[in-house]
């Protein structure tokens, strides 16, 4: 009898052959890292109290000039930059575009990291559940303990502090101790008016697909650009609603994953075995789920820089002293014609850093490609 | 058939009225007030200011703003609060333009994506195929005002080409057709560039599905047959690999309002992307919320069309 034989080559060297063979893909990583370096340095290089490279110096009898020229006039020794010439010139304030440029390559990778791992997170959270709990029923008192909570927290927030806490308080005990309560309750009989509260609504699945069909329905700039402009500028908030207006994708993706993942062997296996539900999850289903997310987050992360750059476009991006890439970018579009490289330098290098991670996702989904790993 | 138009109705209903309260709490529970948009101005007196929040239901608890909002929506009598003239009336002007803005849009965009998609699907691997694959990622990666500028340097100092709102100033009257051909040439580069993003992403779809559809069986069934190559592609494979777009016909409709607030900020188009970003920015709410809902409307009328015709064409689908 022959013995089953274990596959040749482990997964992660079949993807990178896979993943080799595509020239634009490879050619996507190469800049990604190459990126994700300039952005480290630009963070150790231009933080601090006594910075490597100065974006913030001001040298008004420097402003607008060209890539490549030397300082002139009588500038104090620390406002020389370290490289003896402005590489990519100075902008209208005579700040280097270089150490700009360096911070900015920090910045706007973490506002993309920061608002994809935001819309990742949730995405897998509300995906998860609707996927793998999604058969469960919410019953009646789930319901009206969501509602009292969510109705607390907006007077709380239009500071009707009394009422709020009112709802507050008891939505808040329901949380807390209705899983206690109610297995309790189970060996009690449920009579009268109890049974309306143990009644069954509708699914959870149900619920979190409503929601992520509400969500759709916004127009997502749009959106982002109302809640941008209504709260008052930060980086943080940036990222944020970023985040919290693109998850919607990868919540279905991940359903989609863990509905056909559920109802595999090796989960009735695991199952079977005892294994709490918590680690089928996380242990079993969410590796086998995540392909498509980290399609779908690097392709997000690009995205999330060009929405950053159209921000700062229209005026409302990452507020100064934060230089971004976008924001180089709408300051230079005014002088577009006296100092040309204020727009092509950063216009350019948003152009390369999103184009390699577009093609680095696309060379992903390829490679994580079932069907294309067969013919193969 | 009638069963599934019942129930997609009411479910998108519930939808909406959720759509219009998370849009409402998101414009109202953010900081500030609409009344306190200019508190150095001299004119905004408190009695001014009061006047003016008593005259806006302002004073009145979130909930029953809510109610005011929405029944006046419904009746059509909402006024702007910057200018007291009614939101619709507001809307149906830039609408109009819009529209034209749009439609020119989609126009070249389905016109162009479909023959360079089909084109990279025939000739797979080919020159033509990894060419227009680079520059479809270039068009989806460059910042769209970046390469407004680039195409307004180069266009205006080439071809005369005007860039600035929808009609040469001052021409005061001139034959229809003349207006026209003004309306048209102010039209080419703002509609050029709405579509661009739209091209790359629908030509790469377009190029899937049909290498999806060209790989099936009997697709080589009918080559095996003799069957000329021409015919297998356009008769064959084609026909099959459109199913999946008469379903977008349904999702282009929400881009009228969101996909354009840059566009037509480049171009001073007076359109309905910018005048959401200018209300936004007044914190003219009522505009702001009448525009939301409207888009919250047209995506679910286009979600309910695509659902619709994806029925009508491919009898499988029993929804």
């Amino acid at each position: 009898m022959e013995k089953p034989l274990a596959p040749r080559e482990s997964r992660w060297r079949e993807f990178w052959r896979l993943f080799k063979r595509n020239k634009l893909a490879s050619f996507g990583l190469v800049i990604f890292v190459l990126f994700f370096f300039t952005a480290v340095a630009g963070l150790v290089f231009t933080s601090g109290p006594n910075p490597f490279f100065d974006p913030s110096m001001v040298r008004l009898e420097e402003k607008l000039r060209p890539p490549l020229s030397a300082p002139r006039g009588n500038l104090s020794p620390q406002a020389i930059p370290w490289s003896g010439v402005y590489l990519l010139g100075t902008d209208e304030l005579g700040r280097d575009v270089f150490a700009r440029m360096m911070q900015g390559a920090w910045v706007s990778l973490t506002v993309g990291f920061v608002a994809v791992g935001i819309s990742v997170l949730v995405g897998i959270l509300l995906g998860g559940i609707s996927g793998y709990y999604g058969q469960n029923a919410v019953t009646a008192d789930q319901v009206i303990g969501v509602v009292l909570v969510i109705i607390g927290i907006g007077l709380f927030f239009a500071k009707a502090f009394a009422s709020g806490a009112v709802l507050l308080i008891p939505g808040g005990f329901w949380f807390v101790f209705s899983p206690r309560w109610k297995k309790k309750w189970r060996k009690a009989r449920e009579v009268g008016w109890t049974k309306i509260l143990s009644m069954r609504t509708m699914s959870i699945d149900t619920v979190i697909m409503r929601f992520v069909d509400i969500m759709l329905c916004f127009p997502s700039f749009f959106l982002i650009l109302t809640v941008v402009a209504l709260l008052p500028a930060s980086i943080y908030n940036i990222m944020i609603v970023i985040g919290l207006t693109s998850w919607m994708g990868t919540t279905r993706f991940v359903r989609a994953e863990f509905l056909s993942l559920r109802e595999q062997d090796f989960v009735t296996a695991a199952r079977a075995l005892g294994v709490s539900s918590g680690r089928i999850i996380f242990r079993h289903m969410v590796p086998n789920a995540i392909a498509p997310v980290l399609v779908s987050a690097t392709i997000g992360i690009a995205s999330a820089i060009l929405t950053e750059a159209g921000l700062s476009f229209l005026g409302l991006g990452v507020p100064p002293p934060h230089a971004t890439w976008g924001n180089i970018l709408a300051d230079g579009k005014n002088y577009i014609f006296d100092a040309p490289w204020l727009t092509f330098i950063p216009g350019i290098a948003i152009l390369i850093v999103v184009l390699s991670f577009n093609l680095f996702g696309e060379g992903l989904r390829d490679a994580l490609n079932p069907r294309l790993r067969e013919q193969s | 058939m009638l069963s599934f138009i019942a129930r997609s109705g009411v479910q998108k209903i519930i939808t909406l009225f959720f759509v219009s309260v998370i849009s409402f709490m998101v414009i109202h529970l953010a900081p500030g007030e609409p009344s306190q948009v200019n508190p150095l101005n001299p004119k905004f007196t408190p009695e001014m200011v009061e006047r003016f929040r008593k005259q806006f239901h302002l004073d009145r608890p979130l909930y029953v703003q809510y109610g005011y909002f929405y029944r006046d929506l419904f009746a059509g009598t909402t006024v702007s609060w910057k200018d007291n003239v009614p939101v619709l009336k507001k809307i149906w002007e830039r609408f109009k333009n819009s529209f034209w803005l749009f439609m020119v849009g989609t126009i070249l965009t389905w016109t162009l994506a479909f023959p360079i998609g089909i084109r990279s699907a025939i000739f797979r691997g080919g020159i033509y195929d990894r060419g227009m694959t680079l520059f479809s990622y270039f068009l989806i990666s460059i910042p769209g005002f970046f390469f407004a500028y680039i195409l307004i340097i180069l266009v205006v100092n080439a071809f005369h080409v005007p860039v600035i709102g929808m009609e040469t100033f001052g021409l005061g009257t001139i034959p229809w057709y003349r207006e026209l051909m003004d309306r048209t040439w102010h039209l080419l580069l703002p509609s050029l560039l709405g579509a661009t993003g739209g091209i790359a992403v629908l030509s790469r779809y377009v190029r899937s599905q049909m290498l999806e559809v060209e790989s099936q069986d009997y697709v080589r069934t009918a080559r095996a047959k003799g069957v000329p190559a021409e015919q297998v592609h356009y008769k064959h494979a084609l026909r099959n690999a459109l199913l999946p777009f008469v379903t977008m016909f349904g999702l282009i409709l929400p881009g009228l309002i969101g996909g354009s607030i840059i566009i037509e900020s480049i171009f001073s188009w007076p359109g309905m992307g910018r005048m959401a970003y200018e209300a936004i920015l007044a914190r003219d709410y009522p505009i702001v919320l009448t525009e939301n809902f409207i888009a919250a409307v047209l995506v679910l009328i286009g979600t309910f069309v695509s659902d619709v015709l994806y029925m009508v064409v491919d009898p499988r689908i029993r929804l």
